[in-house]
């Protein structure tokens, strides 16, 4: 089946499959920062963002993309930098397999405009699992990031 | 103690977490081959059965099936996927496919076809006939059972580690310094208790991912999301016969370890048919795979003895552990002795401790390397029975340890006794601040104020549990580390290690090694890491040896080069080595104004005059295996209506030496201790009763969350370990052993219920608090 | 799960029609569980093109149209002020962000997954449901019907109550589903008392209702009393999350929390 989609603002059409996910059309297609954790919603590593909004890609049917705005990390570049170097300052980098998808909903938080607290942010990113890091060097550097860019 | 430094010991990014942030190709499967065939393996529905038929016609012949694959494909070499220093302690009980299946989840056959969903279909073809067999599912019935889980003749042990297939047994140990039965005999109080540990799975996010292909010098290359890209390459070709020269293994990113990519998993299949089908193949595990059919720590039952004088002297400690290996007996010997070696030594005034036991055979899922290694396991059952110890000689449960325990310039016998499969080497603490750290991690948590507990509402209390630990830097004599540098026109440096990078940092932390030592900025140092074919060797990224011993190698190899560029900047000034002054970037002539730049310098090395290509290399292996050590208290909440309970603060207080990268010790640390309270809380296992694991997804196995503790607080002490590079020990696994013991010690005094059963769940709590009041 | 053909559907009537061509066509919704089956579909159909993705609020009360992500019940005002947001609070805490933005209140619902903890406080609200044939239903009645559902769901009804409310999920991690979930409402003086994640499907217990429902005032050992008749009646059972005499325990310990709350608040 054909998608038109809009993937990191560039129009794509998409051969697929009826019970495709979009991790693996994605991946397919190249887009390789999207990647596979879990496969059962649990884990948060292949988030993306279908309308600005972050879903699971491995629960999301391929077909659904269809007229659909899809982002994956490569279409953020500055916000992921500016991320990665607050990452860096409290040494919450580890493997990283999990800070793409941190990133893009890092990334739909801030586009939300909403106002963050300790509580709100770790709510937030409940799904995000991580095992290397314990998650606090990650919460530090996040909040940093969303203080430092909302000035 | 602290020394100046420039570049280890501050605040240094990682060099590569601004790539992988953005998203950028780095972990194996985005290396794979366009095309590649895809692997998918049939696994054993059964706990144990033998193959009696198999037929794969009706797979082959399906369209865009390659090639399928069982043991009659297969001559049989036995082999250990341990990935351990060779010849491994680990018994030779393994084939690529065997006629035999010994868990639930065991390979039968594998598939390679154009794409997955050929490749699934293809697997729902292969016909196989089983003669089930009795299971051995209850490790405490294994030794003697009737079922003997390997009857096979082919399978070896490489040295006596105690094998002995036939009673169900990978290995068994046994030491004792001095006559523990007597002096606990002997002994003013004494108590007994038996603890139990669970299979903790690893769940690194990144599957077992493997891909090869076979280059155009005709060799096979594999890219593994492997700790061991050296132990992989000798085991494939020990096993399927192809040269070693034939074959490259090339390590890229790894997301993340922890002991579960030790061992080799997916790399023999994929091997194998790339090697027989000349085309590039790709096997990533499922989740399930991942849980159901790789490796987890290894569950143990642990039954302690100690003794102790009226006054609080510790007497005597006896352990005796039964192991369990599962299907195959990967790190049997080594994570059991471990559990004594790296534990027993913290009380190391006793006059008597003993440590036996065996490591048995069961029909589940193999046992293997997990960060803590044993340690964990014997951690939780000391540090728990410590605490008995002291509720019945009524003192405070960290004045007994602070009485008791190792201090700098100390030692053990354990040492000389126990090493890893083999024997020990002695040594002192030359560096070891265990008693700083338990009184600044008293002050942190409070403890004088909140020790034991408080009650915070009409069914709720606050307590506080601690724990002490030690663990190693690397295996003396056994793990080595190489690492070359190279000089390159314009004065960068390139640094090639076999060290392991798996997430944990190790590029960052030796190229800090190498910069302090060449003077230069971090971001001079250009590091390459695990490509068999262009690092030297290194066994690999586990027994918490990459800092002290691979950080040794680079120190030596930085060394070397500095003295080699001083000798190159001498002749082209024409002036004796001794009258050069260099700090990295500039060489200036004492008392002249005669001065050149690394940069011009290497210019004129390889464009200009008297060429030639400047390499250092550096080796190391540890005569020693010094320890870090920690101690780490917890605060909980406990509801004593449903024995839930909240962990509201963990202190860890940590000599690891000095701190290379401070960041990312920390985040070491911290990692280790939430991965520890997952064993510590929420990480159950369940199999069902025909030996099926039911927590073979993360919908069902429970790692810990950002909401599952509400605050970390972690501290290094002021120490140097002077056989360390830059002073440092490794820092790799210490964070995860106390958090099993710290939580039940806590939970205990919130509610006077001693859980003895890992993991701490609230329904365990409840169910002890309920037969309390009855 | 294998799907063999997709089907965007273009109405109501035609999402029904193809659904009810073949015992193997099937609805997809948020699509957040459809790997946990092992079944092949026939035809997918998606209703996702279909205006049934909203949260509107009428004279007297809130509809939700089965295609609107769970994320949309956290953020709304107009369900917080039902029974004190027990929806959006219950909501909230089912796994992350993300899969709440796919997972869509019709998929909960009619997946009668025993785990749900949407069923929960829905069942102690006066759930209404609204079905393309077979009209307006409740939810216990819905919850009764066994089998499959030959219909597609439009939407989910609440009565604009006040009312009071409590909710409580326990779990071994936010991620993780409930060991057990309570919902209890006080609604026009009417208590409602739901168990759910047993682990069978949530469920009104009836005996802990009548018995709080007939009395004038409630004093603690009425609500301990009705809290040992949920420990009691309710069917518990076991499962890897934990055992019957927990979920007793747990049942027993938050019904009587929750209708301490839940009468405290009103006084």
């Amino acid at each position: 089946m054909k998608v038109n989609a809009t993937i990191n603002g560039m129009k794509r059409v998409l051969d697929v499959q009826p019970d495709e996910y979009l991790v693996d059309t994605l991946r397919r297609y190249n887009y390789l920062s999207v990647r596979r954790g879990c496969d059962t919603t649990s884990c948060g590593v292949c988030t993306i963002l279908v309308d600005d909004q972050p879903v699971p890609s491995c629960a999301y049917l391929s077909v659904r993309a269809d007229g659909k705005t899809i982002t994956t990390v490569e279409g953020i570049p500055k916000h992921a930098e500016k991320l990665s170097e607050h990452f860096g300052e409290t040494g919450a980098d580890q493997c990283g397999f999990c800070n793409s998808g941190i990133a893009l909903s890092v990334y739909a938080l801030q586009k939300s405009g909403k106002g963050i607290t300790d509580e709100t942010l770790r709510h937030y990113l409940v799904g995000h699992l991580c095992r290397c890091t314990g998650y606090q060097a990650q919460h530090q550097a996040i909040k940093k990031y969303l203080g430092d860019s909302d000035e | 103690m602290s020394k100046s430094f420039k570049a280890v010991n501050v605040k240094t990014p990682s060099i590569d977490g601004k790539g992988i942030m953005m998203g950028r190709p780095a972990f194996t499967d985005d290396l794979a081959l366009k095309d590649s065939l895809i692997i998918k393996v049939l696994r054993s529905p059964h706990a144990f059965a033998k193959i009696v038929s198999i037929d794969t016609k009706k797979a082959e012949e399906l369209a865009g099936v390659e090639i399928v694959l069982t043991h009659k494909d297969f001559k049989r070499n036995a082999y250990t996927r341990a990935g351990q220093g060779y010849p491994e302690p680990s018994p030779h009980d393994k084939f690529p496919l065997d006629e035999y299946v010994r868990y639930v989840g065991d390979e039968v056959a594998a598939v390679a076809a154009v794409d997955e969903a050929t490749a699934l279909e293809a697997l729902s073809l292969i016909e196989v006939e089983y003669e089930k067999l009795t299971p051995v599912l209850d490790f405490e019935q294994a030794k003697g059972h009737e079922s003997i889980i390997h009857p096979e003749e082919d399978i070896y042990e490489m040295f006596p580690i105690g094998f002995d297939p036939k009673k169900n047994v990978a290995a068994a140990y046994s030491m004792e310094v001095g006559d523990v039965e007597r002096t606990l005999k002997e002994s003013d109080v004494v108590v007994e208790e038996s603890f139990y540990t669970q299979a903790q799975a690893h769940v690194m996010l990144e599957p077992h991912t493997v891909n090869a292909h076979i280059d155009y010098q005709d060799r096979l290359v594999l890219y593994s999301a492997t700790q061991t890209p050296f132990h992989v390459r000798r085991i494939l070709s020990q096993t399927l016969e192809i040269p070693l020269s034939k074959i490259r293994v090339i390590k890229p990113r790894v997301g993340g370890g922890f002991g579960g990519k030790q061992a080799i998993h997916g790399e023999m299949l994929a091997a194998a048919i790339t090697k027989r089908t000349g085309k590039p193949s790709k096997l990533t595990y499922t989740r399930k795979e991942v849980f159901e059919s790789s490796c987890t720590r290894h569950p143990m039952r642990l039954d302690m003895k100690i003794g102790a004088t009226k006054d609080g002297k510790i007497t005597g400690i006896d352990c005796y552990g039964l192991s369990d290996t599962g299907a195959y007996g990967e790190h049997a010997l080594t994570v059991f002795m471990v559990t004594g070696s790296k534990v027993l030594p913290l009380y190391n005034k006793v006059d008597s401790v003993r440590f036996h036991g065996d490591v048995v055979y069961t029909n589940t899922v193999s046992s293997g390397a997990f960060r803590g290694y044993g340690a964990i396991q014997g951690n939780y059952a000391l540090e728990s029975i410590v605490d008995m110890l002291a509720e019945k000689l009524g003192m405070d449960p960290m004045e007994l340890r602070q009485k008791n325990m190792i201090l700098e310039n100390e030692t053990s016998p354990i040492f000389e006794i126990m090493g890893e499969g083999t024997e020990g080497t002695a040594m002192n603490m030359d560096s070891c601040k265990l008693d700083y750290c338990v009184k600044r991690g008293m002050e942190l948590i409070d403890y004088k104020n909140k020790y034991p507990k408080r009650k915070v509402s009409d069914h709720k209390v606050r307590s506080i549990g601690g724990a002490i630990a030690m663990q190693g830097s690397g295996i003396p004599y056994i793990d080595m580390g190489a690492a070359i540098l190279k000089l390159n026109d314009d004065g960068f440096y390139n640094l090639m290690v076999g060290a392991t990078e798996i997430g944990q940092g190790s590029d960052t932390i030796l190229a800090q090694i190498a910069a302090e030592q060449l003077g230069v900025d971090v971001s001079k140092v250009i590091v390459y890491s695990s490509d068999t074919d262009l690092t030297p060797f290194d066994p690999g990224a586990y027994a918490s040896s990459t800092t002290y011993v691979s950080g040794n190698a680079v120190l030596k190899a930085a060394k070397e080069m500095r003295s080699m560029v001083i000798a190159e900047a001498a002749r082209s000034l024409e002036v004796d080595i001794e009258r050069i002054e260099f700090d990295g970037e500039v060489f200036r002539v004492k008392g002249e104004d005669d001065k050149i730049t690394l940069s011009d310098l290497s210019n004129r090395l390889y464009y200009n005059e008297d060429q030639k290509q400047l390499v250092a290399t550096g080796s190391y292996y540890g005569t020693k295996s010094p320890p870090p050590f920690m101690a780490g208290f917890v605060e909980v909440e406990v509801d004593l209506e449903t024995g839930e309970y909240d962990v509201l603060d963990y202190v860890s207080v940590v000599d690891c030496g000095t701190t290379i990268n401070p960041e990312l010790a920390r985040g070491q640390v911290e990692g280790g201790i939430v991965q520890g309270l997952g064993m510590a809380v929420t990480e159950d296992v369940h199999y069902a009763k025909n030996g099926k694991l039911i927590t073979s997804d993360m919908l069902n196995y429970k790692i810990p969350t950002n909401l599952t503790l509400k605050k970390l607080t972690t501290e290094f002490a002021d120490s140097y370990e002077e056989s360390g590079p830059y002073g440092a020990k490794s820092v790799g696994e210490i964070g995860i052993d106390t958090p099993p013991a710290a939580i039940a010690n806590a939970i205990y005094n919130a509610t006077g219920v001693r859980i003895k059963t890992l993991p701490v769940t609230s329904e365990k709590i409840l169910k002890r608090l309920k037969d309390k009041e009855i | 799960m294998k799907i063999k053909n997709y089907h965007l559907a273009t109405s109501l009537q035609d999402a029904y029609e193809v659904l009810t061509e073949s015992r193997n066509n099937a609805i997809v919704a948020g699509g957040g569980w459809l790997k946990l089956s092992s079944r092949t579909i026939e035809k997918a159909v998606d209703l996702s093109d279909l205006p049934l993705d909203y949260i509107k609020e009428t004279d007297n009360a809130v509809e939700i149209g089965s295609m609107t992500p769970l994320q949309k019940i956290v953020e709304s005002e107009a369900l917080m002020k039902i029974c004190k947001g027990i929806l959006p609070q219950a909501v909230s805490q089912i796994m992350g962000v993300s899969l709440r933005n796919l997972v869509t209140v019709g998929g909960s619902v009619v997946g009668k997954y025993g785990f749900s903890d949407v069923l929960t406080p829905l069942l102690a609200m006066n759930t209404k449901l609204v079905f393309y044939k077979q009209g307006e239903t409740t939810l216990p009645e819905f919850l009764s019907q066994k089998g499959r559902t030959d219909d597609v769901l439009e939407k989910v009804v609440l009565p604009k109550t006040a009312g009071t409310g409590y909710f409580k999920k326990v779990a071994k991690t936010p991620l993780d589903f409930a060991v057990l979930n309570v919902a209890i409402t006080k609604i026009d003086d009417q208590y409602r008392i739901v168990l759910g994640s047993r682990p069978s499907v949530a469920t009104l217990s009836e005996e802990a209702m009548a018995y709080v429902n007939g009395k004038k005032s409630l004093r603690d050992e009425d609500l301990e009393h009705a809290a040992k008749l949920v420990r009691k009646n309710v069917k518990f059972g076991q499962n890897p999350r934990a055992s019957q005499e927990y979920r007793e325990e747990l049942a027993y310990v938050y019904t009587k929390r929750g209708l301490k709350e839940v009468r405290d608040c009103e006084s």
